[in-house]
Parts: structure tokens; sequence; C-alpha cells
């Protein structure tokens, strides 16, 4: 199934002619001029509740979709259209997709958490259901038969509705194009059965990718607006440091400079062109107090361990653990920590800010530009209806990266100078200054009776405190302008429960009153790394009762769906169970006795996503030199129960990318920092997982086309790291209990067992 | 002093007009002009975000000065091919649906065509190495080398 896709240029071009019927709000002369839409005055509904927030039909049968969440390069775009293809019978290649404008599109909530197709996509579906009837009801009464005895069907150009009795038709363009649904979204409009569908659950070609394949699509950092000047910033020389001084003479040679903008502990440099912006960066001589708020690197662990508890968390509590603990036969514990990380986005954050008239346009990729419009507002003490946020593709970013706050340095920029600014972060300042996933600390402890069963489990996370909400701006706090105080380092007491059943189980966070650098949230934040923890734990008691660790967590396990997952998992990996005393009944033990510089192993490892959606189960091949503790991932069979699946292969490249990327974090990755700073800036400092390093990943998906759609892409990330520590395990006999696995680690592993 | 530089790109004789000839080539390919095939990652020469061929060697343009392009011909991910008219790579590469957010694609693409005109019949392993100065953060590395390997396939 092949079909072409408009560029975004194609189609802002096409915008006045497909939405004239409504009254659009006046973007600013700039957007018009792109799109050559008219600057009409009140505005297209945007409210979660319109039919017409979601969907537009124009006169000739196209349809576009208007959606909050965003495609970050994840392929949602195309699947969110394949939902509303398949619910209207619309093709493919009739339908346009506006995404991410707060002018235009729903406040579906932030483009995180794998719930675009799971929350957004069914927001659509069911908008686009409302539509269906709406259009079979106008067409029976237009046809004059009844609603029972229409079908829709589709031709190249669009979708029209038949009569099967009296054989006449009308297409959609002519029930409703150039008007309006005025329609709420009809929660019990019925939805076509799943077992018809055509579209859904197929894999059609991201309408993306040729662009993107021959430079023809428009990335955020492509984007121009006419009179458009270029920025940088100059980030504090230490993360806490005040701006004492500047000396604009450094500069006043850069050909092209426009201004040096500074307000507070903000500043940046705004050039004619974007090589005199840098230029301006680079020679700008500034001068920064002391600040060595941070601590050492080496104390980490001993820092968050001695970080003050504003709260504790309990997730989990059934029967009594610590009583229970007491009386087991055999106790086990175990600490274990992962470390900070960085996005680490290919393309360092870009924004384009304009102000006219009093009025804000902002061009970035924000995953959350609704949010961004409120924070952009705020900052600037100006009503958000003066505000208007848009979404362009940037470079991926799994999770809260720089692209908001390169929003605000463009903001702060335009407004110093009064014309249009582009602000693309450098390397530094993306490695440096987006926000962190925080540190994690993890202590374990449970109990095995006489037989090796499990009575207790009782384990304490120390993560920071807050949850979920919107992350401050770096501009905003550096010009002591108005931002939100408190951290935001995403949802992370999220799976400290676990999926088990056992019969005494305790599960606490402590939530710390601080964490060295901003938080926020990178691909399964929290998830990813207390399933490690938990999952890497549920190996050494696995171990410790002479268990095969699949049947030890069977034995557990009262939940059908996780039971046919792991059972499903074992025959697609051929797993070979390891019997009692570390026997397999092929002969083999586990650890493994080899006695070869170069150890094999696997492990496997299991999750229920937040206890509540997406199974995944995986088992990891490793290789272990034990001469250099390197550790080779050679590959990962996955099995995955999302539901039902929109587009199979968009599940299979979200799957692999989770798989590959983390296994880049578990082995390498490392924010490395001292007193006052990030010094870990650049590719060289922060390695990254290259191609001769790449695991072989096989994917088995469980396709449940009558079931609720879930979350496709991070829940594979999350259970990664504990597959590789398992696996190491197997290999050599050691537990890697702190991320990442580096070679020093595993040669200290190694030597201490 | 705004200096004229003559470049050879994509075929075609053209000149930029800057004011310091020693800018990385990079900013003249896209803020000059306006080619979006090169991109700016790390501005290092670590990522290859930024690749772009000199006289059919793949080269980081972010760390190479105007000043040294001299009268080498460079072609951009746009020179290679179009969407209706793709050049074997670029076509393998979206046959296997090979990127995500693709910010990275331009450089695997320019790197893998270069690699591919010295070994006509690469093994995965040589693929990964030809590629292993290319960064991707999404993760897409197996869809690259599977493409390449198609592209290879195909010629």
């Amino acid at each position: 199934m092949r079909f072409t896709k408009p560029s975004r240029r194609d189609f802002l071009k096409g915008t006045g002619a497909l939405i004239v019927s409504f009254s659009l709000p006046s973007p600013s002369k700039t957007a018009s001029a792109q799109s050559g839409t008219p600057a009409n005055t009140g505005a297209k509904t945007v409210a979660l509740d319109d039919v017409d927030a979601f969907l537009a039909i124009d006169r000739s049968g196209g349809v576009t979709l208007y959606s909050g969440k965003v495609d970050l390069g994840t392929g949602i775009g195309t699947a969110l259209t394949q939902i509303v293809a398949e619910e209207l019978d619309v093709p493919l290649a009739r339908i346009q997709i506006v995404e991410g404008d707060t002018a235009l599109t729903p406040a579906q909530g932030k483009t995180w958490g794998s719930l675009s197709i799971q929350n957004g996509g069914v927001q659509i579906r069911q908008a686009a259901a409302t539509a269906r009837h709406a259009l079979l009801q106008e067409a029976a009464k237009r046809l004059g038969v009844p609603a029972e005895d229409l079908i829709v069907e589709q031709s190249a150009e669009q979708a029209a509705v038949r009569s099967r009795s009296v054989g006449k038709q009308v297409t959609y363009g002519e029930l409703i194009g150039g008007k309006t649904f005025l329609l709420k979204v009809d929660k019990q409009a019925p939805l076509k059965d799943p077992t018809t569908y055509k579209i859904v659950g197929q894999p059609v070609p991201r309408f993306d990718i040729p662009g993107k394949m021959t430079g023809q699509f428009t990335y955020m950092q492509d984007f121009k607006v006419p009179g458009m000047l270029h920025g940088r910033v100059v980030r504090p020389a230490a993360i806490g440091a005040t701006l004492l001084s500047v000396d604009e003479n450094s500069v006043k040679d850069v050909p092209g400079l426009v201004k040096v903008v500074r307000q507070g502990n903000f500043l940046g440099v705004v050039a004619e062109s974007e090589w005199g912006a840098i230029r301006a960066s680079q020679k700008l001589k500034a001068s920064w107090s002391n600040w060595e708020g941070l601590p050492e690197q080496s104390q980490l662990w001993e820092h968050v361990r001695a970080t003050k508890v504003n709260k504790d968390d309990v997730t989990s509590n059934v029967g009594s653990a610590e009583p229970a603990l007491e009386q087991a036969t055999k106790r086990i514990s175990a600490t274990y920590n992962f470390a900070i990380h960085t996005h680490g986005s290919m393309g360092p954050s870009c924004a384009v800010a304009e102000i006219k008239e009093g009025k804000l346009t902002c061009w970035s990729s924000s995953q959350a530009t609704h949010d961004l419009r409120q924070q952009l507002a705020a900052m600037l003490s100006m009503p958000d209806t003066d505000v208007r946020a848009i979404y362009l593709e940037g470079s991926g970013c799994y999770g809260r990266n720089g692209h908001e706050d390169a929003a605000a340095d463009a903001v702060l920029l335009a407004r110093a100078v009064g014309r249009p600014v582009r602000v693309q972060w450098m390397r530094a300042d993306e490695h440096g200054w987006d926000p962190k996933g925080p540190p994690t600390l993890m202590d374990l402890q449970a109990g095995l009776d006489a037989t090796g069963n499990v009575v207790a489990w009782y384990s304490q996370l120390y993560v920071p405190e807050g949850a979920t909400g919107n992350v401050k701006l770096v501009a905003a706090e550096l010009a002591g302008l108005p931002h939100e105080t408190g951290m935001v380092p995403g949802n992370v007491i999220q799976n400290t429960a676990i999926p088990y059943a056992f019969p005494n189980v305790r599960t606490v966070a402590h939530r710390l009153a601080e964490t060295p650098f901003r938080p926020s949230w990178i691909r399964a934040p929290g998830r990813m790394q207390n399933t490690f923890c938990n999952e890497s734990f549920m190996d050494e008691l696995a171990a410790a009762a002479g268990a095969d660790p699949l049947e030890f967590r069977l034995r557990y396990l009262n939940d059908p769906r996780g039971v046919e997952l792991l059972k499903r998992l074992a025959s697609f990996s051929q797993w070979q169970s390891r019997a009692l005393s570390g026997q397999s009944s092929s002969g083999q033990s586990s650890p493994k006795r080899d006695s070869g510089d170069i150890a094999t192993g696997r492990g496997l490892t299991y999750i229920k996503y937040e206890l509540a959606r997406t199974y995944v189960g995986a088992v990891a091949d490793v290789e272990v030199n034990r001469k250099s503790g390197e550790i080779r991932v050679k590959h990962f069979a996955v099995v995955q129960d999302c539901g039902q699946i929109i587009n199979p292969d968009g599940v299979k490249n979200q799957v692999e990318g989770n798989v590959v990327q983390t296994v880049s974090r578990v082995l390498k990755e490392e924010v490395t920092f001292d007193r006052s700073r990030v010094t870990s800036l650049n590719w060289a400092s922060y390695p990254i997982l290259t191609f001769p390093e790449i695991p072989d990943v096989d994917i088995e998906l469980i396709d449940r086309p009558t079931e609720k759609p879930w979350g496709a892409g991070e829940p594979s990330a999350a259970v990664v790291p504990s597959a590789i520590s398992n696996a190491v395990f197997d290999a050599v006999g050691v537990r890697l209990r702190s991320v990442p696995f580096t070679p020093a680690k595993v040669l200290a592993a190694i030597q201490s067992a | 002093m705004p200096t004229a530089i003559p470049l050879h790109v994509n075929g075609r004789a053209t000149r930029v007009t800057v004011d310091d000839p020693d800018m990385p080539l990079l900013y003249a390919l896209r803020d000059n002009l306006g080619l979006h095939g090169p991109r700016f990652g790390c501005g290092l020469g670590q990522c290859g975000s930024c690749t772009v061929h000199l006289d059919g060697k793949a080269v980081r343009s972010c760390v190479t000065p105007l000043s040294a392009v001299g009268k080498k011909k460079i072609v951009t991910l746009e020179g290679l091919g179009k969407p209706d008219k793709l050049h074997p790579v670029q076509k393998a590469f979206i046959e296997e649906q090979a990127a995500q957010c693709g910010y990275c694609i331009n450089g695997m693409i320019m790197e893998a065509v270069a690699f591919l005109a010295s070994n006509k019949s690469p093994s995965d392993a040589q693929i990964k190495q030809a590629l292993a100065r290319n960064l991707c953060r999404c993760g897409t590395h197996l869809r690259v080398v599977r493409a390449v390997k198609r592209a290879a396939a195909g010629a």
C-alpha cells in the first residue's frame, strides 16, 4: 500500500482553500504569507469535545486531521491518519494532518508516555466515528432512504455514501464540504468492527519518510520566516553562576552582529547570519561568579542517600513485608543505581519566535505546544490568547529535552531586537543544558522460605519529588522572569510496585527534596530504572531459589495475558530451562562455567507497563570479555502485546529503536560533571552506541485487534537493562547493579566475585 | 569584508557571498543555498549529520572551511535524487522505512553512497564498520544496515 503525501509546504499553501469555512484566528503576517491563510477573525474550535476540533472535510472530500499529539519521529502521524482513514473510509492520500498548533489543534496532552495512540488516537477515532455517523444521517435525509440502507464506499478521490436499495449516492464533499460539523464528540458513536479493518493493522509506509530521504522535508531546523535573524545563547559558566559583566567590545568586529542581549543571567547574541551569531557567541567575553553547587560525582550515591526526604509514597503494600522478612529462612538484599542521562537528540534544539503587534508566534519542536504557550505567556506576563505556539518536527527528543527552552530563548531574543529570531543550540548547549533523567537509587530486600518460595519483598526507591507538569524554562529562570518552581521528573514511581503475587510486599518511594540537575522525563522515566532494579533482583531471587528465571516468574504471575506473553517469549527465544541447582535440562548450568576469555549468557525479563497496559518480555544474549570487561549485546528477542496494533511496521520500528537506544544507555551513558557544570558536552565525552556495537533484534508482536490499543514504544525500552544484567550473570556469575555497565565496573565485579 | 566564493554544487556552478571564508561549508549550503539535506548535529565532526560529498568522498561539512573546498564538486542529499527520481540508496532506505526522526539520515545515505562506490557487495560487518562514525539516537541502525544491503543487492 503506497501513497504520496504532500509536503507541509504544499499543505500550508493549500490551507486557505481547505479550511476556508473556518474563521481562523489572525496569524502573524509571515505565517500568513507562508501559508496563504486568510487572516480572518474569530477562532477555529480546539475544544476536546468538538468534532470540528479534530476534523474538517473540504468540498472535494479531502480530510484534515487536527492532532494535538505530534509526530516526534515515531511515525504517529501516519498511524493517526490510518485511524481516520479507517473510521471514515476515506483514502489515506486524501487526509492531511496538522499537528500541535495551539490555534488549530485540540489540547490532547503532552506527546509522551507512549500515549499518542492509546489516548490521542482513541479520541480522534471517536471524533471520526461521530463524524461518520453524522454523515450517514445527513445522507439518509438527502437520499430519502433509511440510514441502515447506506454504505460508505471510497474511490481514489473521496468517500461517498451510497444507498443499496436505490443506488443513488452522495459524496462526503457534497454532504459537508466547506461546512463545520457543529457536533459534540459522541462517546457512544458506533465504532467500526475491528474484524472488518482494511487500513488499521496494515504496515502503511510512513508519509514523512520519502521527504526525509531526499532533503525535501522541512524540519524545525530548516524553517525560516521573512526578516528572520539568527540567535545563539551564551549559558553561564557554572549552572548557578551570576553574570558579573559582559565585554561587548569583544564582539564588535563580528560582521552582521545585531545585538548582545543581556537580561539578568540570560545572555545571548543576535546576528544577521547564523555563522555570525555562532562566532559572536564564541567570542563574547563574559564574567561569571563562581558556583560550586553540584555534588562530587564520585560521591553521587552518597549524596542521593543523604538528601532530605520530603515525603514517602507507598506504591504497594500487601501483608506485612518487614516482619515477614525477619522470619524468612533466607534473606537477600541488594542496592541498585542508575546514572544521570541526557536525551542526546542528534539535532540540537531549535525554535523561531516572532512578536508582532503585541502577539507572539513561536515555532518549535515542543512535545506540548499548548503547555508551552502558557509557559511563554507567563514568562512575558501576557495573556495566553496573545501567544500561538506551532509545532514543527525536529530531531527526535525522547522526552522533555531542550525544545521548549530553545523556544523561550528565541522569544527573549526576538523581543530584545524587535524582529523574528531563530535560535539553534550548539552541541554543548544541548548536552549541558537539556533537563536530565535524575539519578535513581533503590534498596531491595527479599525473603525466601526453606523451599525457595518468596515470602517477602521490600523495596525503597530514592528519587526526586514531583511528578508531571511543565519543566521550568531555562531562559525564564536565568532572566528572572516568571517561571515554575519545583521539580518535574515525570511520574518516576511507576513500576516500583511489582507484577508478582508474593504474600508480603511493600514498595516505598522516598521523594527527595532536591536532585543535582533540573530533572525531566527521558523515555520510560522511572519505569526503566525501577524495572531494572525489580527484574534484576527477581533474577537474583530465582538464582537463590535454584529456579529457572522464567518458571520462577510464572510461579507468581496471576495474569493470563502476562503468562501467555512469557510462554510465547520462551518459545520465540528458544529459552532453555535452567532447572534446580542451576542445571538446565540441556545440561548447562547458570551461571556458565566456561573458563575462556569470552563468556556467553542469556537473560530474561518482563514488564507489564505501569502494571496497567503494554506487556513486554525480552531475552538478551550477551558476550562478556573477562579480560577487558567489555559487554557485547549480541541479540534481543522481544515479545510485545500492546493490544490492537495500528501499524505493525511502525510498532516494530519503535521496538527496535527503543531496544537499541536503551542498550546504548545501559552500556555507555552517564552524564559527567564537576562541582560547577556538566562536563560531558559532546559525543566524545558522552559516547553512545555505534553501528558495529548494535545487537540484532527479533520481535514478535501479539496483535489483539479487538482490544484497546496501548503504548507501543517505551515499554520495550524499560526491559532492556535487566535483560542485559541478568544475561551477564548467566555468563560470568556477577551481578551488575549500576548503570552504565562500563568495562571498569564489569572487571571490578568479576575481580571481587 | 563580504567575499564571493565560487562553488560547484549538485552539478551546477554557483557562488556564495560570505563574511568569513573560513565559515564551515555547512552554513553556506544551508543558509546561503537553502539546501536542507546536510544538517547541523554537533559542529565537531563527531556525528555525521552534516555529511556531503566532495569529489565523491564523504566529508563532514560542519568542520570543512569554505576556503578548503576549492574546485571540488559538492554533492548533497538533494543532488543524489528527488522523490520522483530517487537514487537507489534513497529508494532502498524508503523501502526499508529506515528512519524514525530522520535527522541523521542524510549522513547515513551520503556515507553509504560513498562506501558502496568502493564496495559493491559488502557484508553486514563491513556496512557497520563503514557507518561507525555516523551516530543515530533513535536506534534505526538495523534498518539502515538492511537498507544499505538492499541498495547493494539492487545495484
